[in-house]
């Protein structure tokens, strides 16, 4: 990014979405026990993560990008936690709060789930029984650095818009047959 | 092992001689020595039994504690079911068993004698199968519907899980009044589990016509972590953390109440300077978990400012129990004895500015609501149940305070040093979700009496543990110095403690209503069956009946006002 004069700015859009995406996290808070308690704490004023650029918590997966999943998740709920982590649009990331997400915990039982990777993909994992609101914010601003780096999705989507569009065979055959 | 025994109480209570007569020889009989009045009757009279233990008015059983299974894989009788019934006016317990094979495992369901039997006996057909005739809805409780077999039967593997598909998903039950004509069609809505509202683990489904519910359902199970059978895998003192995730808003009152229990079963006395902590950390639990009840309560109403008035004091006692074990939230800071350090050097300081510092948040959020137009319409007749009512459900703690019962095992059965400070129990009789609101804002303010009590009187000298190489850990300077104590380290810390045979039923007042354990031990280091009597299953399904002839939004205050615990409830 670079400025010229006083009032502009020059720079790749690339640059400027990611620097907009990783300062405004919309997270979804599925927060289902202990560890959703201490992401009470996390946005209530003491540890304030407004000041992190996350404070839109947003109930519906349609409005969120980041999926915060902070508590056990038994076998029951799975398909819930699957089914939200459907809905959301792309880009979308996921945080694994606490040992019973990333792991089962030392729930080691007949209705838990053993870490939520089983079902969907996980791109930070915050450690602790429950972490506290430093560990949470600790992850957040990993995930922040993890969106600057990761260019595969700006790869993934100019690959898209500057492929040419494949002659199938089939209209290839109908213009053989028409010449 | 030089643990004493368990001191027994004098069970030879007369009038429970008087209803026993009345029923045929050999079909109920009392069995001796436990720490309460214990019956074992024959299931074939268990729906009259009960119906006697309540109507007579010598007895007056009015509430059923709890229902749990145990399995005896050795017995003929393989399984078990126990009740534990509660007497408000006399202040009387009764344990009852029920022996059955394994062929045969068919009981009366009690909803017509206590209506509050409802969900415990669901909960007893999920994890033992046992049958209950007449019950209305005999479905799993806590284990999804794809679930097969039982998990709490001994011979059940603990690390068996079973998929749940999309086709076995719960399908509601609803008690429509039937032969109802109605012009309007009606509509069935689903909130949650994933909602808000629904505190993110509850689904409830409502048949709405126009704006009220004529009836509804809802499903719990969200949660459930198999407390249980986890802590008949693991010995007695590594049962400790998972009590913390029960109630984890105020998991230090889960602490002292399930090593108060084995402290009786194993006769352990403690220290006065751990009673003494345990006390006021206690008091300072009841507070978090009153600030985080009635903050969410109220953002629910969209006060959202409360919502940031209460947490702040619960940062601040984080702080207190930060420094006393190092965890903020599930802090594990009791042990089987005591504590699991001693207290800091600045615990009374810190302590007393904690008591400064609380009082004007409560005060903040009393001005903002207390006598708020909104708010009052919101609340004040909304979800509302009369103290009899709320017994039969088996309601216990604030909610059914602000029904106009002044049941507090703090009072009722004193333990710790409840009985030797001047305190009050706060009665209000509405019923509703305001005074619910209100009972617990002047619960607060108790329990703040309590703790400048305590730390008026001075912290208490002596050590923080009980000095028993059985049951405490060793201090480490002499576990590396003196080998007798090596080995106590070692066998502790290896085979845990040893907790002697017999079955013990212990209760101290939790955040939210009697919070009791049913321990049994085999002699073996692990417990052999650990029952969990949370408050909240009893409060929550009684959910439906208040929420119905409501409107939807009201569904969403009183749920709120309950302070329905996942972790609790579900275990």
């Amino acid at each position: 990014m670079s400025t010229i004069g006083e009032s502009w700015v020059t720079t790749k859009f690339e640059t400027l979405e990611d620097w907009a995406t990783r300062n405004s996290f919309w997270p979804f808070p599925f927060g289902t026990a202990c560890c959703a308690i201490e992401f009470m704490s996390t946005v209530s004023s003491h540890y304030d993560l407004a000041r992190f650029g996350s404070e839109v918590v947003r109930f519906s997966p349609r409005q969120s990008d980041v999926l915060l999943v902070a508590g056990t998740i038994n076998d029951k709920m799975a398909p819930v936690l699957k089914k939200i982590y459907d809905q959301m649009a792309d880009p979308k990331w996921v945080i694994s709060m606490g040992a019973c997400a990333c792991s089962g915990g030392f729930y080691r039982a007949y209705h838990v789930m053993q870490g939520i990777d089983e079902i969907i993909p996980v791109d930070v994992y915050v450690p602790g029984c429950p972490p506290t609101p430093e560990g949470l914010i600790y992850g957040i601003l990993q995930l922040k650095e993890k969106v600057s780096r990761d260019r595969k999705r700006h790869h993934d989507r100019d690959q898209r818009q500057s492929e040419p569009e494949k002659e199938s065979f089939e209209s290839a055959d109908a213009r053989a047959a028409n010449s | 092992m030089q643990t004493l025994a368990p001191p027994i109480p004098d069970t030879a209570a007369p009038e429970l001689e008087t209803v026993r007569v009345k029923f045929p020889e050999g079909s109920v009989m009392p069995q001796e020595g436990l720490d309460q009045p214990t019956w074992i009757v024959r299931r074939d009279v268990l729906s009259e039994v009960c119906r006697e233990l309540k109507e007579n008015p010598a007895t007056r059983f009015d509430m059923l504690l709890d229902l749990c299974g145990v399995d005896f894989p050795d017995r003929v009788e393989r399984f078990e079911a126990v009740y534990h019934l509660y007497s408000l006016q006399r202040g009387a317990r009764l344990r009852l068993k029920v022996p059955m094979k394994e062929d045969e495992i068919v009981l009366p369901s009690l909803i017509p004698v206590w209506v509050g039997a409802n969900w415990p006996e669901r909960e007893a057909y999920d994890m033992f199968g046992f049958k209950f005739e007449g019950h209305p809805n005999l479905r799993r409780l806590l284990c999804h519907e794809g679930f097969q077999g039982h998990p709490l039967r001994k011979d059940y593997d603990p690390a068996r899980r079973w998929i749940l598909t999309e086709d076995k998903i719960y399908k509601p039950h609803f008690d429509l009044p039937e032969g109802e004509d109605d012009l309007f069609e009606r509509m069935t809505v689903n909130i949650g589990p994933s909602h808000p509202a629904m505190h993110g683990t509850f689904r409830l489904m409502a048949v709405m016509d126009g704006e009220t519910i004529v009836a509804s359902d809802v499903e719990i199970g969200y949660l459930h972590r198999c407390f249980e059978k986890m802590s008949e895998t693991h010995t007695w003192s590594q049962v400790i953390p998972y009590t913390d995730r029960l109630n984890y808003c105020s998991s230090f009152i889960n602490n002292v109440g399930y090593c108060r229990t084995v402290e009786k079963m194993l006769g352990v006395e403690v220290p006065p300077r751990a009673v003494w902590a345990r006390t006021i950390l206690s008091e300072f639990s009841r507070i978090m978990d009153h600030c985080v009840c009635n903050g969410t309560t109220l953002v629910d109403a969209g006060a959202l400012t409360n919502f940031w008035y209460m947490l702040q004091p619960r940062e601040e006692i984080y702080g207190l129990l930060e420094s006393v074990c190092g965890a903020r939230l599930t802090v594990s800071a009791c042990r089987i004895g005591g504590l699991i350090h001693d207290l800091p050097p600045d615990f009374m300081e810190r302590s007393r500015r904690l008591l400064e510092i609380i009082p004007p948040f409560i005060e903040d959020v009393e001005k903002l609501v207390d006598r708020n137009r909104i708010w009052l319409d919101r609340s004040v007749g909304v979800a509302a149940i009369t103290g009899e009512e709320a017994v039969g459900w088996g309601w216990t703690g604030p909610c059914l305070r602000a029904s106009g019962v002044p049941y507090d095992v703090r009072r009722a059965h004193p333990y710790d040093l409840y009985d030797t400070l001047d305190w009050e129990v706060p009665v209000l009789y509405g019923g509703d979700v305001y005074d619910r609101y209100r009972i617990r804002m002047m619960e607060m303010r108790e329990s703040l009496k309590i703790i400048r009590q305590l730390l008026d009187r001075g912290m208490p000298e002596g050590p923080h543990i009980v000095d028993d190489p059985h049951v405490a850990l060793p201090p480490k300077d002499a576990v590396y110095n003196q080998m007798e104590t090596m080995i106590y380290h070692f066998k502790l810390v290896m085979d845990g403690i040893q907790v002697p045979e017999g079955e013990l039923y212990s209760m101290v007042e939790g955040a939210n209503g009697e919070l009791g354990f049913y321990a049994i031990s085999d002699g073996t280091g692990k417990p052999y069956r650990l029952h969990a009597r949370g408050p909240c299953l009893q409060l929550f399904q009684a959910f439906p009946r208040l929420i119905t002839g409501g409107s939807l939004s009201d569904s969403i205050v009183s749920l709120g006002g309950l302070n329905i615990i996942a972790g609790e409830l579900e275990r």
